[in-house]
């Protein structure tokens, strides 16, 4: 049989290069076109409103960007959101592992419970907890704060970023609790009984034992989460519409505001190849952490 | 001192008895090995003593003070698991320390305690080592090292070697007993293998279905049996049984008439049988000899040559009886051989399974660990006898 390793690449006869052709080509239509657009249109004039300035722009569009406070207050306001909800979910959800690992009645119905928020649709959850939860007269929430004497709190205006990260971390808990009990479960029972013979109580197993071998579950956990995160879109324009002033404006709201609200493309594209960067730089500080987790 | 006394312990797990009343008495630096088939329940026993698991019923007694109570970390146990239970994340010293460290023991004081043990073992060269990076007899070393450490007054091994291959096996179970001498401990034992069993216990505890059949020495379980269970799993290649049936019985023992019809007088006390029980003889396979004029006869159907001993494996009417015999046979399968056995070392039990006492003690049947020991070296002080 013709066989051969290198770059002439001919197994049995047929070029290998017509059998990676569809994936590649799909890649290269999935990502680089309109990668390559958004760039192209960050150079440009391309306003809707205004069809007859065209153009190209030069750096106009990245000079009135990052000289617009609204840029760097929506980089913080990603990093703020992106930071509680890994904190809460990854924290939250390791507790709520061990928790689900312990005997108890009824672990099936528990745990598709526990899991059911991360099938609700972002939109759908984000109108429950605003009609619902956090209302401020019909809220369960005022409700509460109401039977206990306290005034009830208008969540939206007086704390929208908290209110929109306690959204946010209500849908993902389930992700995280589901990755780090699949990872509890693998955990080897025995450790855990030679630690106690060792004189290991509760804390201590979970501290010596428990964490160290949920770490690298942990870190996937982090490493998907802050993908979908980054880029947290709904529950804010279904909520706040990134509001009140800027407060809850992340950059994809941002870029949507450009490119939706005022209608410029060109400036909507300078603000998407910057999210592209600062996302780079956030995930390559993330996968070192995770890939020295990942070697030990 | 540390002795161990189990009193009437029974463990049920929901409406299944899995250990159902077993009284025990382990010695002071006694070597005790729990032996018996899968699901026999030595290791749920192994783990009521070491305090994983709670008894049912009855007293554990350590010392002579009630432990039933008493957390796994403070009865004074360390236990090695058959998975060896290593952390793996920490470091070979890590894990030998990690009892130390969560009593806060300071770091020299730790240091010096893990290089103690560290040495008995050889895993100095290990000691910044993680478990991956160890191989398996490696990593059983470091389980063991751990629980030295702990300075135990009682050592519990759950099947410690069975991960191990079987050169591996046979070194470890040397470095085991050199262990045993060096700290003076007690030991307890799980196996499910029977020459570990034989080659390193003084006191060999053999359990079925939940329930002790015998304790004894080594010897006396292979050469007096309590019942046909410990006959058949005591020894290897295992124990031929056959029905017999008796013809008289007399002071020099039973005679029985042997398939094929010859008599044979087995010196063991028939005084309660009924006339009419059914007996059966059980002879190990190291019993039966190749002879010409033997009693019995049968046609070989297996041969495995070993070198210096031949396995024959003979069909005898519906049984396959298995004989050990000498290296130099020139049978082939298929050929038909007449063999007799050593009455003297056949085995009679009645319908209840229950061995016939015999008539005398084998002279090797008392002999422990320590006798081997004093024979070639002056007797210890106090040794036992």
């Amino acid at each position: 049989m013709n066989r051969t390793r290198a770059s002439g690449r001919t197994v049995g006869g047929l070029r290998t290069l017509s059998l990676q052709a569809p994936a590649v080509t799909l890649l290269l239509l999935w990502m680089i076109v309109p990668l390559g657009m958004t760039i192209w249109f960050s150079f440009q004039r391309y306003n809707l409103l205004m069809p007859e300035m065209t153009g190209f722009a030069g750096l106009e569009n990245y000079e009135y960007l990052l000289t617009d406070p609204a840029l760097w207050s929506a980089m913080g306001t990603t990093l703020l959101l992106v930071g509680w909800v890994l904190v809460i979910t990854v924290v939250g959800g390791t507790l709520l592992a061990v928790l689900f690992q312990q005997d108890f009645a009824g672990p099936g119905i528990a745990r598709v419970l526990a899991i059911s928020p991360f099938f609700v649709m972002p939109t759908v959850s984000a109108l429950v907890w605003k009609n619902m939860m956090m209302h401020p007269s019909n809220g369960v929430l005022a409700w509460l704060a109401q039977s206990l004497g306290l005034p009830a709190l208008d969540w939206f205006s007086s704390l929208p970023l908290t209110s929109i990260i306690i959204i946010v971390s209500w849908q993902w808990l389930p992700f995280a609790l589901l990755i780090l009990l699949t990872a509890m479960q693998s955990l080897d029972e025995d450790q855990v009984e030679a630690a106690r013979m060792d004189g290991a109580g509760p804390l201590a197993i979970f501290f010596f034992i428990t964490l160290p071998h949920l770490k690298r579950a942990i870190s996937v956990v982090i490493m998907i989460e802050m993908i979908f995160l980054l880029t947290i879109f709904a529950e804010i324009f279904v909520t706040t519409s990134g509001g009140p002033g800027l407060a809850t404006t992340n950059l994809a709201y941002l870029i949507y505001i450009q490119a939706l609200l005022d209608f410029d493309v060109g400036m909507a594209s300078a603000g998407g190849v910057i999210a592209i960067i600062f996302a780079h730089i956030v995930a390559i500080f993330l996968v070192r952490m995770v890939a020295k987790n990942l070697e030990d | 001192m540390a002795t161990l006394q189990l009193k009437n312990i029974t463990k049920q797990f929901g409406d299944t008895k899995v250990i159902k009343g077993i009284d025990l008495d382990v010695n002071d630096r006694e070597f005790v090995v729990f032996v018996g088939p899968s699901g026999c329940g030595k290791s749920t026993l192994m783990r009521m003593i070491a305090g994983l698991e709670s008894a049912s019923d009855g007293d554990i007694l350590i010392d002579g003070k009630r432990m039933n109570e008493v957390g796994p970390a403070d009865r004074g146990l360390a236990m090695v698991f058959q998975s060896y239970a290593l952390y793996p994340h920490m470091t070979v010293e890590g894990n030998m320390g990690f009892s130390m460290r969560l009593a806060g023991v300071p770091k020299e004081e730790r240091r010096a305690k893990v290089l103690e043990a560290a040495k008995i073992l050889q895993l100095e060269p290990l000691l910044d080592r993680k478990p991956k990076a160890l191989s398996g007899g490696q990593r059983q070393r470091v389980a063991i090292g751990r629980a030295i450490v702990r300075n135990p007054i009682i050592f519990l091994f759950d099947e410690p070697l069975s991960n191990l291959d079987a050169a591996l096996r046979v070194q470890m179970r040397i470095e085991l007993a050199r262990l045993h001498e060096e700290l003076d401990a007690t030991m307890i034992y799980v196996t499910h293998d029977q020459i570990e069993a034989m080659t390193m216990a003084d006191k060999i505890v053999v359990l079925h279905d939940g329930v002790v059949e015998q304790v004894g020495s080594p010897m006396a379980l292979y050469h007096h049996p309590r019942n046909r269970f410990v006959a058949g799993f005591i020894g290897s290649p295992k124990m031929n049984f056959f029905s017999v049936e008796q013809q008289s019985i007399g002071d020099d023992g039973v005679t029985v008439r042997l398939p094929g019809g010859r008599p044979c007088t087995i010196p063991v006390a028939g005084e309660q049988l009924a006339s009419d029980e059914a007996l059966e003889l059980g002879i190990r396979p190291e019993h039966l000899q190749l002879d010409e004029n033997g009693p019995l006869s049968g046609q070989i159907k297996v041969l495995e040559r070993l070198g210096g001993q031949n396995s024959l494996y003979v069909q005898m009417g519906e049984l396959l009886i298995t004989i050990m015999a000498d290296g130099d046979v020139a049978y082939r399968v298929n050929d038909t051989v007449q063999f007799g056995l050593a009455a003297e070392r056949a085995h009679l039990f009645d319908a209840q399974g229950l061995a016939l006492e015999s008539l005398s003690q084998h002279p090797l049947a008392s002999l422990t660990r320590q006798d081997n020991r004093a024979a070639t070296e002056p007797a210890a002080p106090g040794a036992q006898v």
